[in-house]
């Protein structure tokens, strides 16, 4: 029996910032010190404040440390491990009181999070299925098989309301009802890990940090179809999480959770890997079942829909990681309690992954129905420097950004499609001031066209020719009749894609479109960048007046464009600098250089 | 996994050390010094004595087990602090492990402070 805790966060976020050498140490000095039969170190998953990692708490009174270092480890050992005196000066400075230590969960970032997708990340051991069950692991799946009828599951989670997470929010339970429908002999469970939106890694977090939340929920709708095969496919990428699936698997078999006869009821389920090679088309689900399949991962046409003809042509559910790792709550607590969150039309709460230009970078849960303004000013602790919000991107390369004035609109499915985004898989992207938002539409348009897969024209040409008159834009080059050459062929790509990876494609145009029409104006009629990102508008000049002649800006250009003139402003000593624009490559070295603040760009 | 007792058998013994996890703003605490002066005067056998016996009786969710510093009155180390909400501090004093099981049962499971252990009937 141990008297104390400690967590340290395995994730891939904390990992990168060395929490591995920290469990290491710690567990050298907790030797050391003959603690190891009363602190048990365990490495957990993200606990989604990855801003301040690498992040270690220690129960049971809770303290938070956060951005820990290999060389704090001896101090806390010694002084709170040991002698039981908190080192406060290393704690989450939120949580520190003039006298006392406040509880995490009352913390900006937590309070208003509500934790069911993520519930067990940074709680438990994810490479041990012991901590899983003593937090009600696979009783969902007990109860399932021995007291509830196939339709009685699939209607939980109909009367749940849950809608997918991966982004486009079709219902989970009618998916399942229609797989159910359809007799074959062999039938497939899927679930997509490919998550490929650039900054998002909600998916990530939940198999790091819970594995078996996701083995659990596919052996369920397993039987609720009548499967007894699945497949997770995962990016090749994500290798801690592949790693911690591979561990969960074999000792979901070694407990007889998965295999055959699963609690005596005659009920087989077994599930293998399958590991992405980074496209991301695959993301796509006909693309995702052909490359499990084994070929080239393109899209194919629907109908048939995989519930018909999925995988290897059999009936075929594919749902998202964070959609299973609702499921075996909601058979738990029932579809009413899930039903209770949220707004309307879209129940329970959503994982988003915040990154861009805010504090606290890092992965939040919330109830759907959650405003923007929450998100970004209380949660997300608001944007770093006192700049200015600017917009939102959600959804990735297939969603659109926010502006200021939809701040207050409750975040649900519907509400973001209304306002020109969509849901997507939950990466949410801050920018302020210093983001252009030509330049923004441009980064995602060459996502896409780096990752159209090429089987289908509009996609192919069209994401092409629409980045080509983008890039024209961005460099002064355009005119006022592309704006609309551009809304014309984005509809043009929308309607006529195959899959959608192009259906969705233009998105990021047409919402910045609609809302920051001005700035796109300003690039092509006063040639000017407002937010001074897009180089080809750029024109650094030095004020001649306040060069004091140092000549540090001419040292620092790698293109040799600065020289001396034969001026010298009054009070100074030295002649001043200029920069000939014919040979800058405006890569802003110089005003980093200068002390005296005399070069600006515009 | 044959059957669903097997599963609760394993959900019990694994819950145990969960539930150190848990903020559990209920809980009595039982507050150990582990300052220079009370590991030199044995509180570190103590602190595990208490462990022991609160794990031995599946406890661990209600009663939480810290160390504190020294809170000035070395020469009665080991010196241990019960704290039960909504009642008053009881602060033991010449603590030995032997002691501990009755500190548990007495008091924490039974609502009977020790009175021979405190440190009113210590320092008269």
């Amino acid at each position: 029996m141990y008297r104390s805790n400690v967590l340290v966060c395995g994730g891939t976020g904390c990992t990168s910032s060395n929490s591995l050498k920290i469990v290491e140490k710690l567990k050298e000095e907790i030797k050391a010190k003959g603690l190891e039969k009363e602190v048990n170190v365990i490495t957990t998953g993200c606990f989604g404040l990855c801003a301040l990692g690498p992040i270690m708490v220690v129960y049971p009174e809770g303290s938070f440390y956060s951005m820990v270092k290999v060389e704090d480890i001896p101090e806390i050992v010694e002084e709170h491990l040991l002698k039981g005196r908190i080192v406060t000066r290393l704690l989450y400075q939120e949580t520190v009181e003039e006298d006392t230590i406040k509880s995490l969960n009352k913390t900006a970032f937590y309070a208003k999070q509500k934790r069911v997708a993520l519930r067990n990340c940074g709680v438990i051991d994810p490479e041990k299925i012991d901590d899983y069950i003593a937090v009600d692991g696979y009783a969902a799946l007990g109860k399932v098989l021995t007291e509830m009828t196939p339709e009685q599951v699939i209607q939980t989670i109909l009367d749940s309301g849950l809608r997918g997470r991966g982004g486009a929010g079709f219902p989970t339970g009618l998916k399942w009802k229609f797989a159910a429908a359809n007799d074959a002999d062999q039938k497939y469970v899927c679930c997509n890990a490919d998550e490929g939106d650039p900054g998002a890694f909600m998916d990530r977090s939940v198999l790091e940090g819970d594995p078996h939340a996701v083995l659990e929920a596919m052996a369920i709708a397993g039987y609720a179809i009548g499967a007894s095969k699945g497949y997770i496919y995962v990016r090749a990428e994500y290798p801690i999480a592949v790693k911690r699936l591979q561990i969960a698997i074999k000792q979901a078999h070694e407990y007889g959770l998965l295999g055959d006869d699963i609690f005596s009821t005659g009920f087989n389920f077994d599930i293998q890997l399958r590991l992405g090679a980074g496209a991301f088309v695959c993301g796509e689900e006909t693309s995702l079942m052909t490359s499990i399949e084994g070929k080239r991962g393109e899209p194919r046409p629907r109908p048939p829909f995989p519930a018909v003809k999925g995988l290897y042509q059999k009936p075929t559910i594919l749902n998202n990681v964070e959609t299973y790792a609702n499921i075996a709550q909601i058979i738990l607590k029932g579809a009413d309690w899930f039903a209770s969150m949220g707004t309307e039309k879209s129940k329970g709460t959503k994982v988003f992954a915040l990154g861009g230009k805010i504090n606290h970078t890092g992965l939040v849960e919330i109830p759907m129905g959650t405003t923007l303004r929450e998100i970004v000013f209380e949660i997300g602790g608001g944007i770093p420097n006192g700049k200015k919000f600017k917009a939102a991107q959600t959804g990735g390369p297939s969603g659109g950004c926010i502006p200021e004035e939809h701040l207050d609109v409750p975040i649900d499915y519907d509400n973001l499609i209304a306002i020109g985004s969509m849901m997507g898989s939950g990466g949410l992207i801050v920018m302020d001031e210093d983001n252009c938002m030509v330049d923004v539409a441009k980064f995602f348009l060459e996502f896409t066209v780096d990752e159209s897969c090429g089987k289908c024209t509009p996609c192919r040409i069209g994401t092409k020719r629409l980045l080509e008159m983008l890039e024209k834009i961005t460099k002064g080059q355009g005119t006022m009749e592309m704006l609309d050459e551009m809304e014309e062929l984005c509809y043009y790509i929308k309607a006529n894609s195959l899959c959608g990876l192009g259906q969705t494609a233009p998105n990021p145009v047409l919402s910045t479109l609609r809302y920051f029409k001005d700035e796109y104006i300003a690039h092509i009629v006063d040639k000017k960048c407002p937010a001074g990102v897009c180089k080809e508008l750029l024109q650094y000049t030095i004020d001649k007046d306040k060069c004091f002649g140092c000549g540090m800006c001419a040292k620092k250009c790698p293109a040799g464009a600065i020289s001396v003139t034969d001026y010298t402003a009054p009070g100074k000593k030295k002649p001043a600098y200029e920069i000939d624009p014919s040979k800058c490559i405006k890569c802003g070295a110089c005003i980093d250089t200068c002390k005296f603040k005399a070069i600006s760009k515009g | 996994m044959k059957s669903l007792a097997e599963l609760q058998a394993i959900r019990d013994k694994a819950k145990a050390n969960l539930n150190l996890r848990k903020e559990n703003p209920n809980a009595a605490r039982v507050l150990v010094g582990m300052a220079t002066c009370g590991i030199a005067a044995g509180a570190r056998p103590v602190l595990n004595a208490f462990t022991e016996e609160i794990a031995k009786r599946g406890l661990q969710e209600d009663i939480t087990v810290t160390q504190t510093g020294c809170i000035g009155i070395c020469q009665y180390e080991p010196v241990v602090e019960v704290e039960i909400p909504g009642e008053e501090k009881v602060t033991y004093v010449k603590m030995t492990p032997e002691k501990v099981a009755r500190v548990v049962n007495d008091h924490l499971v039974n609502r009977n402070v020790v009175t021979e252990y405190t440190i009113g009937a210590n320092t008269k």
